[in-house]
């Protein structure tokens, strides 16, 4: 399991590596001089712009360039913001609860509804109720989930007035305005995860019901009951659970166009206000940041997977 | 009793394989999918689209740019079915040109992800070694930023325009390829009819087009219509955050953009591109789903 592990990060470290070239990249394709950008008003003193371009090490060749920034990185620092004088690792900070509540009451909601769905599904296979959640779960798919935000805003904020169609309430201040505030976005983020973990589950209860050692209980006259949910479910949920840690790392990735729909300050927010204030720093510090939260939520899920498969532990 | 019933199931199955014998397995493939009805009403719907966003100019009853002040937020109505928007644009009519956009983003940043993606894959999966390792580690690390903040960074650093979305969603989803590629690759590579074109002599590159391309072609099918699903959605999104197409040309993702800000006034605009969004993307699901059943022999029993 050592030699494992080992391995393991062994393969993420040259993955952290080219991440980092790549994050670093992006700068390059920028459009314009970024001095230029920065002087605003005095761009046209040669003086100021040559001072930022020593301060951001602009007139140094790339690799210097590089070393600088990676440096910077490792200690915490993922530099300035451009247009709010504050650093991006601090905004980052700032924002990320409030995408993290999103995103756990997003989850919450499509594990209780997708996991049971898949498991039902599985054990009445080709059943209308089969056909009925894998119909349900095309949709889910196939919704463009922002605009779902906008038919639930028309439907419960502009109609019927129950929930407010924007805004953010932190959690401690008063929670039950929070809860009103996250639950539309919740459920939207929430029905994409739940139809990809009730296709996942499905499939999963399926082969586990065809092994043998389902047969095997079967044979030995258990009750169905105990078949599916003791002997089929504990294995089918192995791969499941990896994959539902993936998800909640791509729930980051979703919550940028529900933040903007719902004006929730959280992580998209701020991505999306950078790249239309061309603060580019911030938008490398989320890349950045988010790919770190990616790879160590699948190593998370790796860890999971040997923790609840014991036939890994011995390897 | 539920094993009782897929043993039988298995058995009803087994009859029929067995008489299929006979036929190519391009034409199996082909009766197979069309025994799927949803997957040929995916199929019709999308066909449908792409002749809609062909025929754009000569159906479209008015022209999709033009404003009129005289009928800004009209209601659905007899001359406008779907209504109007705030700059009394026809809602239809920038709908019909919208499906270009979108089909046009779909299939041609997925035609872009199969053509790094690909390449890179057979070059990782064939030559193997330390090749390998850095291209799966790039396709990691790509893979390690999730497919929309890549795709916004991508499209910011570039500058908003449909051309700049469409290189972005290409860029982002070629990994996928590259994974599959790679994957084809090596499982090629341990094939006995490859270990014979490599003993005769034959060079890598030929090995790799003549015995191991054929072979991606079912999966790289499958996997490129569900792409181009995902690949629409990613283009409105982007269009939705003002960095796909621009004003004032039509794409469904800027209308639905516009459409929030007057959701109490005029909330019409905002439900007509979201449904053409939905059934196209529902539509390629379809066809993507069919063609996998089709395709792959391991889903026989499925």
């Amino acid at each position: 399991m050592a030699g494992w592990l080992l391995r393991r990060l062994g393969q993420i470290v040259p993955t952290l590596v080219i991440l980092s070239f790549m994050v670093f990249g992006l700068q390059q394709l920028m459009p314009g001089d970024p001095a230029i950008i920065l002087a605003g008003e005095e761009r046209g003193d040669p003086v100021v712009l040559q001072q930022i371009r020593e301060e951001l090490r602009l007139d140094r060749p790339i690799w210097d360039q590089y070393l600088f920034w990676i440096g910077n990185v490792l200690q915490g620092d993922f530099g300035w913001s451009w247009r709010i004088r504050m650093p991006v690792s601090d905004l980052i900070l700032e924002k990320l609860p409030v995408t993290a509540q999103l995103a756990t009451m997003a989850f919450l909601i499509g594990v209780v509804i997708g996991v049971p769905a898949g498991i039902l599904s599985a054990t009445r296979r080709d059943t209308p109720t089969d056909w009925a959640a894998n119909g349900v779960a095309l949709f889910g798919i196939s919704m463009p989930n922002f605009w779902l935000g906008i038919m639930m805003i028309l439907l419960f904020s502009v109609e019927l007035g129950w929930l407010p169609p924007s805004g953010y309430v932190p959690l401690w201040e008063d929670p039950v305005q929070s809860l009103a505030t996250t639950i539309m976005p919740a459920f939207v983020l929430g029905t994409g995860v739940a139809s990809v973990l009730m296709r996942h589950t499905r499939a999963a209860m399926l082969t586990a019901l065809s092994q043998d050692y389902v047969r095997t209980a079967r044979a030995k006259g258990l009750a169905e009951k105990v078949v599916v949910w003791k002997h089929a479910l504990r294995n089918a949920l192995i791969p499941v659970v990896t994959l539902g840690t993936i998800e909640f790392g791509r729930l980051l990735a979703g919550a940028v166009l529900t933040e903007q729909i719902f004006t929730i300050p959280g992580f998209g927010k701020l991505v999306v206000d950078a790249v239309f204030n061309r603060d580019y720093p911030v938008v490398q510090g989320v890349v950045l940041a988010t790919a770190l939260i990616f790879v160590l939520l699948s190593l998370v899920a790796d860890l999971l997977y040997m923790a609840i498969n014991p036939r890994l532990r011995q390897a | 009793m539920s094993g009782d019933a897929s043993a039988r199931r298995i058995g009803a199955t087994a009859a029929p394989v067995a008489v299929e014998r006979g036929e190519s397995p391009g034409r199996r493939a082909l009766r197979r999918f069309f025994r799927h009805r949803l997957a040929v009403f995916g199929l019709v719907v999308v066909v449908g689209f792409i002749l809609v966003a062909l025929l754009a100019p000569w159906i479209a009853p008015y022209d999709p740019i033009e404003t009129s002040w005289a009928r800004i937020r009209k209601p659905p109505s007899a001359e406008h079915w779907f209504g109007t928007d705030e700059n009394g644009r026809d809602v239809l009519s920038r709908l019909i040109w919208g499906a270009r956009a979108s089909l046009m983003a779909g299939v041609v940043s997925v035609l872009g992800a199969v053509a790094i993606g690909v390449p890179i894959g057979l070059l990782a999966g064939l030559s193997g070694g330390w090749v390998d390792a850095t291209l799966s580690r790039i396709a990691d690390a790509m893979l390690s930023v999730p497919f929309l903040i890549l795709a916004i960074a991508l499209a910011a650093f570039l500058g908003p325009a449909l051309e700049n979305a469409m290189l972005a969603i290409a860029i982002t989803a070629s990994p996928v390829f590259v994974r599959l590629a790679r994957g084809m690759a090596l499982e090629a590579k341990s094939t006995d009819w490859v270990e014979a074109a490599r003993a005769l002599g034959n060079p890598p590159w030929r090995t790799a087009l003549v015995h191991v391309l054929p072979n991606i072609v079912p999966p790289l099918l499958v996997q490129g219509t569900l792409a181009i699903a995902e690949a629409i959605i990613a283009e409105a999104s982007l269009s939705f955050l003002g960095l796909g197409q621009q004003p004032p040309a039509p794409s469904w993702g800027s209308m639905l953009n516009s459409a929030q800000r007057f959701l109490d006034q005029a909330p019409w605009l905002a439900v007509a591109p979201g449904i053409a969004i939905f059934v196209v993307v529902l539509a390629f699901n379809l066809v993507g789903d069919g063609l996998r059943d089709a395709l792959d022999p391991r889903a026989q029993r499925r």
